[in-house]
């Protein structure tokens, strides 16, 4: 016994402008809260990358010094 | 510790796949409400968004419970969350509520729909959880008492909603639901869909948010781990067991 | 039993030496009352209004007293010396809300006249009754209500600030049914006695609350 409604596209009259509205706020607040989650996973990464680097150029100083006593 | 993020995917698809089904179902399939027409479509997501922020609230005041009794912090940054998201849903909520009170009386707030009123009053006292939590220094005292305002203010959610229906018994209240009693077959399914849809979503946002917390702490250990302790900022605002 | 009796009595002759909360809630209250006089422009109020004004104003009051309950334990290391007591820590929490409960009285004892005096028009003498057990059980939840805030409070930095906002939404369902019940008590030829409905909400308002502050005092404490 399903009952399908009349004209599934969104009439123009003020009814349809405050439906509208809400499922537009709802939207709206899951895409700013994405957003704002990818800008906090942007600067994680930036994070890792820093880390990755540092650790990096650590190493690269490790070798150097032994480069160095191997000499002495 | 970043289990939070095994599993993710599939629930995001899950809520997707519902979410969407349940928008197909309220534009296309439930019939048009007999007294309130096309602005009834309101109701599919208001009290969803309301009954999961509720819900969320008393999950926050459980986990807090779960904190306290055995003083291990990731259930602490579990409340915290489910506390947070809970607070973003009410003010969708709220707005939501809002903007349906104007449709169907003329003005943007109804004293004397109870529900409303009382999800008002649920809003304000858990609008000062972030402000408590932030105002403590101490990191181990911090998420002590914000359990213990958890566990507080999710006792007080449902005696709230008692309190002020019980004071509301003489005066007929406007109430946000739909008139004429039971609701039709079609109609409970799509407003089951519609729950179950964002009842989702809380899911997977508070998952995301808990992996993505999980994993900034873990990269704080990782650098004070290999680069000493001067190589790590303090934290400002934030709720994590760095 | 017997330190919660010490530290009550602490308390008490404290405000009895230094005068700094009462006089302040009591001076409160009666100028809010001049306050209203003028906002609402009207020489007498009675029925719901008066209710509704008498209500807020003991609130507002009572919020004063709540954020001086535990200065003088924070500024002079009486949490110290308390963890340090082979004690029982809730007893703490039951000395404080009677403290507070205490001062609560002593206000309504002379803002209740005064209201009577300055806004009120029927007589406050028939319903009298009734308005005070009204204002005891309203009491309680403010007492208990406010000391648990208080004691989260006092630990922060913000804590004047924090204090109230967390105490409102908590206090509102015990302010609705105090200001309800006291509306038909107020009106001119009203009731004597206020509806039961309202002192059940209140008492069992109350008794949560109560139960639900000792439970979770403990940890409010630990350090």
């Amino acid at each position: 016994m399903t009952v399908f409604a009349v004209a599934p596209a969104l009439p123009l009259h003020t009814a349809g402008k405050y439906v509208a509205a809400a499922y537009i706020v709802f939207v709206v607040l899951i895409l700013v809260y994405v957003a704002i989650m990818a800008v906090r996973l942007r600067r994680t990464e930036r994070g890792l990358a820093q880390l990755r680097d540092e650790v990096a150029a650590r190493e690269a100083d490790r070798a150097d010094e032994r480069d160095l006593e191997e000499v002495a | 510790m970043s289990s939070y993020s095994r599993g993710l995917r599939g629930l995001t698809i899950a809520t997707v796949a519902t979410i969407a089904a349940a928008l197909a179902l309220v534009f296309f399939y439930a019939p048009l409400d007999a007294d309130q027409g096309f602005i009834q479509k309101i109701f599919y997501v208001h009290v969803p968004l309301a009954i999961v922020s509720l819900c969320g609230f008393v999950l926050g005041g459980l986990f807090a419970v779960g904190h306290l009794r055995t003083g291990d912090r990731r259930w602490d940054m579990r409340s915290y969350v489910a506390i947070h998201m809970s607070l973003i849903f009410t003010v969708g909520g709220l707005i939501t509520g809002s903007i349906w009170a104007k449709a169907s009386w003329g003005h943007w707030w109804e004293w004397s729909d109870p529900t409303l009123v009382s999800y008002l009053i649920v809003f304000l006292l858990y609008a000062t959880y972030q402000p408590l939590r932030f105002s403590i220094e101490d990191p181990e005292r911090q998420a002590r008492y914000a359990s213990v305002f958890a566990v507080v203010a999710g006792a007080f959610v449902p005696m709230n909603f008692i309190a002020v229906r019980l004071s509301q018994g003489f005066v007929h209240p406007r109430v946000l639901t739909l008139t004429g009693g039971r609701l039709p077959g079609s109609m409970q399914l799509t407003f089951g869909i519609s729950l179950l849809g964002i009842a989702l979503l809380f899911a997977t946002l508070w998952k995301y948010e808990l992996a993505a917390k999980s994993t900034r702490m873990q990269l704080r250990r990782l650098r004070r781990a290999v680069l000493g302790e001067d190589a790590v900022r303090p934290l400002g605002r934030s709720a994590a067991p760095s | 039993m017997r330190t919660v009796l010490t530290v009550l009595r602490k308390d008490l002759l404290l405000e009895l030496r230094t005068f700094e909360t009462l006089p302040a809630m009591i001076l409160f209250s009666v100028s809010t009352f001049v306050v209203f006089h003028f906002a609402l422009d009207q020489s007498t109020i009675a029925g719901q209004l008066a209710a509704g004004v008498l209500t807020a104003t003991l609130l507002f009051a009572g919020l004063l007293g709540v954020n001086r309950l535990f200065v003088a334990e924070r500024e002079q290391g009486g949490f110290d010396g308390f963890l340090l007591a082979p004690v029982d820590r809730s007893a703490l929490l039951v000395a404080k809300a009677a403290a507070l409960f205490i001062f609560l009285v002593v206000l309504e004892v002379v803002a209740l006249p005064a209201f009577a005096l300055l806004l009120l028009g029927p007589s406050l003498g028939p319903p009298l009754g009734g308005v005070v057990v009204l204002l005891v059980l309203a009491d309680l939840a403010l007492a208990v209500i406010g000391t648990l805030v208080s004691a989260i409070a006092i630990r922060t930095r913000a804590r004047d600030l924090i204090g109230p906002i967390i105490a409102l939404p908590l206090l509102i369902p015990a302010l609705i049914a105090t200001a309800e019940g006291a509306g038909p008590l107020l009106a001119v030829h009203g009731h004597t006695f206020p509806e039961g409905r309202w002192l059940l909400i209140l008492a069992l308002y109350d008794l949560v609350f109560a139960l639900l502050a000792y439970a979770v005092f403990d940890f409010l404490l630990e350090d």
